[in-house]
């Protein structure tokens, strides 16, 4: 054997020890990452919990021991005692209108005893403890409340409750409720979800497979790509002069002659499910794109091959095969509409609600009813403020949930 | 041989990839209810020229036809031919199988359906699964997803599928290159069932199939120095290609005195 044809010896395990050791490095990173992620959720848990619950200090207007009729204390009166107290503590304007509302004769005890609650002794939030205070200084906040409060009832109190839920709006934070977002962001989402979702999906469907790849588009598809990074405020501005202002008769219901009485403008929850319908739409096309993309090319050869038109092919294999993933997208794209709260702003959402919204109504939904909660100087609101998220994200997880689970029901593999 | 007998005709055909021209003047008749192979080296353009025998190249971006190809005495090139109706008439089984991920009943039905067939569906499945010699493995499991089959299966389901929608010719990319020798022999019997009633066309690179299965048999090659387009240099009677080809190239192709 020639010298030439031996071959030179290498050593290639000369640097394992070294990239074993980087690979360990880049290991630790990886899960620093992870935690620093994990630790931030946490945080953010516990401080809208920390805010949820806790003790709160109640004073009425009226102390409540002054309304014992013939020393009968105000639980254990009877529903005609009540009524009496009602009749004489009320206006006469304000008597009638709650018997219009519903006639005291219909009323239970249990219904009059929160009236005279509410109307009569008008409880108010004096003071007001976050979860950690509460367990962690329990005996100096009872003693604080003594001194300083003396007629206050001390109760540990969670702030999301049932009727938390299904109350209206309130300038009380102890009657405020909820039931106004909630609606508002149902009905909104709802709409949002009418309009985008069919629009997205035509909009993939057409870029995808009929399309041609020439210059027009590729502008059209770099453009949508690019429209999904616009802030959300923009829309809110776009929204505002399209659907507010320029599409005024179309949004105020004007033109389907079902105006709602408490607006004739344009500022509806129409108007602002239509937006968000925009502010997600580039999500959902591209996202869209991109499950008809990844749908084997064999299929679609398939189906041709047997003589289907594009359409055929299109609707029976094509779409069946992308659609998991194309509702995985529409998932992720209606989340982050059911949280947007600036083009809302924009659009015009009102904070103070005292009805049930239907679809050409003016509005308010959850991030705005937070937004403004927590923008308000009193403790009490911030309490309520924390109460409306746990209910917002339990509301987007529980509509993630349910995505999901209708997502796996079409999930196919080929 | 009148020329009634000859089913498909390319004449002077010419598929171009934007401006390289894959397949070059190819002049080839394919006689009814016979097999045809096509077979050559890689690259050659063998698939190019069967899928232009049912517009398949048009679902690639860029490619282009000139010439003609007479199905029947009419040219599929016409503009006033509807490429899905040339697609029906003339059915592809591709070199992967490639079943719909549904049921085994719903991947005969679909092809039926599609076209508005309103007979009795489970006859046709039946009789298409038989004809597909696919019947007695399937019959219990009509419900499952065709995907659940082996290899071999789902290219029978494929066939079958064609079959379906009974289509005068079946063309066959490579149909056998995935599967093994038990299965490649299944479908070879099984293609010589098919000629009574179809013709066939059938891609393949394994020499041995096209000289048990093909009455006829083409030999493709690149041709040309600068741009070299593939095209056909021999067509003949297998058994003549096999034993006795005219061209040097075709003599060295099939007993493998090749590269």
């Amino acid at each position: 054997m020639s010298e030439k044809a031996r071959s030179p010896r290498f050593h290639y395990d000369q640097n394992l020890a070294a990239r074993t050791k980087t690979g360990q490095v880049w290991k630790v990173v990886f899960l620093g990452s992870t935690i620093i992620g994990i630790l931030a959720l946490s945080t953010l848990l516990l401080n809208i919990l920390n805010s949820a619950f806790g003790f709160v200090a109640y004073q009425g207007k009226i102390l409540p021991s002054t309304l014992a009729i013939e020393g009968v204390p105000l639980e254990q009166q009877t529903r005609d005692q009540l009524l009496t107290l009602l009749q004489t503590n009320l206006s006469n304007g304000a008597y009638n209108k709650l018997n219009n509302e519903k006639a005291f004769e219909d009323r239970s005890r249990a219904d009059l005893h929160a009236l005279v609650l509410e109307r009569i002794v008008r409880y108010k939030v004096v003071e007001s403890w976050s979860l950690w205070d509460s367990l962690t200084n329990k005996s100096e906040i009872k003693s604080l409340v003594a001194s300083e409060f003396p007629d206050a009832e001390l109760k540990f109190k969670s702030w999301l409750t049932l009727d938390f839920l299904a109350s209206q709006q309130s300038s009380e934070a102890v009657t405020a409720g909820i039931r106004t977002a909630i609606l508002g962001t149902l009905w909104t989402i709802l709409i949002t979800i009418l309009f985008a979702f069919p629009v997205g999906v035509g909009a993939a469907i057409y870029l995808e497979e009929y399309a041609r790849d020439n210059w027009f588009n590729r502008l059209v598809r770099t453009n949508i790509n690019n429209l999904a990074g616009v802030p959300s405020i923009i829309y809110g501005i776009l929204g505002l002069a399209i659907f507010v202002r320029a599409l005024q008769k179309l949004t105020s219901g004007e033109m389907l002659g079902m105006v709602d009485p408490t607006s004739s403008t344009g500022r509806t929850i129409f108007s602002a499910g239509l937006t968000l319908g925009l502010l997600i739409l580039p999500i959902i096309i591209i996202n869209s794109q991109e499950s008809i993309r990844a749908v084997p090319q064999a299929l679609r050869k398939a189906g041709f091959g047997l003589g289907a038109t594009k359409f055929q092919t299109i609707w029976a294999h094509v779409l069946p095969n992308a659609l998991p993933g194309i509702l995985t997208g529409t998932i992720l794209a209606v989340s982050r509409a059911i949280g947007e709260t600036a083009p809302l702003v924009v659009v015009g959402a009102s904070t103070a609600i005292s009805f049930d919204p239907g679809i050409f109504s003016r509005f308010t939904t959850l991030p705005i009813q937070i937004y403004q909660w927590t923008a308000r100087p009193q403790d009490e609101w911030r309490h309520l403020a924390a109460a409306a998220i746990v209910a917002l994200l339990a509301m987007m997880l529980s509509m993630n949930a349910a995505a999901i689970l209708l997502r796996n029901r079409f999930a196919r593999k080929y | 041989m009148t020329d009634n007998n000859y089913i498909l005709k390319a004449h002077d055909l010419n598929v171009f990839y934007d401006s390289f021209r894959a397949v070059a003047d190819v002049n080839l008749n394919i006689l009814r209810n016979n097999i045809t192979a096509i077979i050559g080296p890689s690259g050659c353009g063998k698939s190019t020229l069967l899928r232009s025998f049912n517009r398949m190249n048009e679902l690639y971006a860029g490619t282009r036809t000139e010439g003609e190809v007479l199905f029947d005495g009419q040219n599929l090139y016409d503009k006033d031919v509807d490429p899905v109706e040339v697609r029906y008439r003339i059915g592809m089984v591709f070199q992967k199988a490639n079943p719909f991920p549904k049921s085994i009943y719903e991947n005969i039905a679909w092809g039926a359906r599609i076209h508005g067939f309103k007979g009795n569906m489970d006859e046709l499945v039946e009789f298409s699964l038989r004809q597909a010699a696919l019947w007695d493995e399937v019959k219990d499991i009509l419900k499952q997803s065709g995907l659940s089959l082996s290899g071999g299966q789902q290219q029978r389901l494929c066939i079958a599928r064609a079959i379906a929608i009974q289509p005068e010719v079946i063309l066959m990319d490579e149909p056998a290159s995935a599967l093994d020798p038990i299965a490649t022999l299944k479908i070879e019997e099984l293609m010589q069932d098919l000629k009574t009633k179809y013709t066939i066309v059938i891609v393949t690179h394994n020499m041995q199939q096209a000289a048990r299965v093909s009455d006829f048999t083409a030999m493709m090659m690149l041709t040309g120095t600068e741009s070299r387009s593939g095209t056909v240099i021999e067509f003949d009677a297998t058994n003549k290609i096999f034993t006795r080809p005219a061209d040097k190239r075709t003599e060295d192709y099939v007993t493998g005195r090749f590269g």
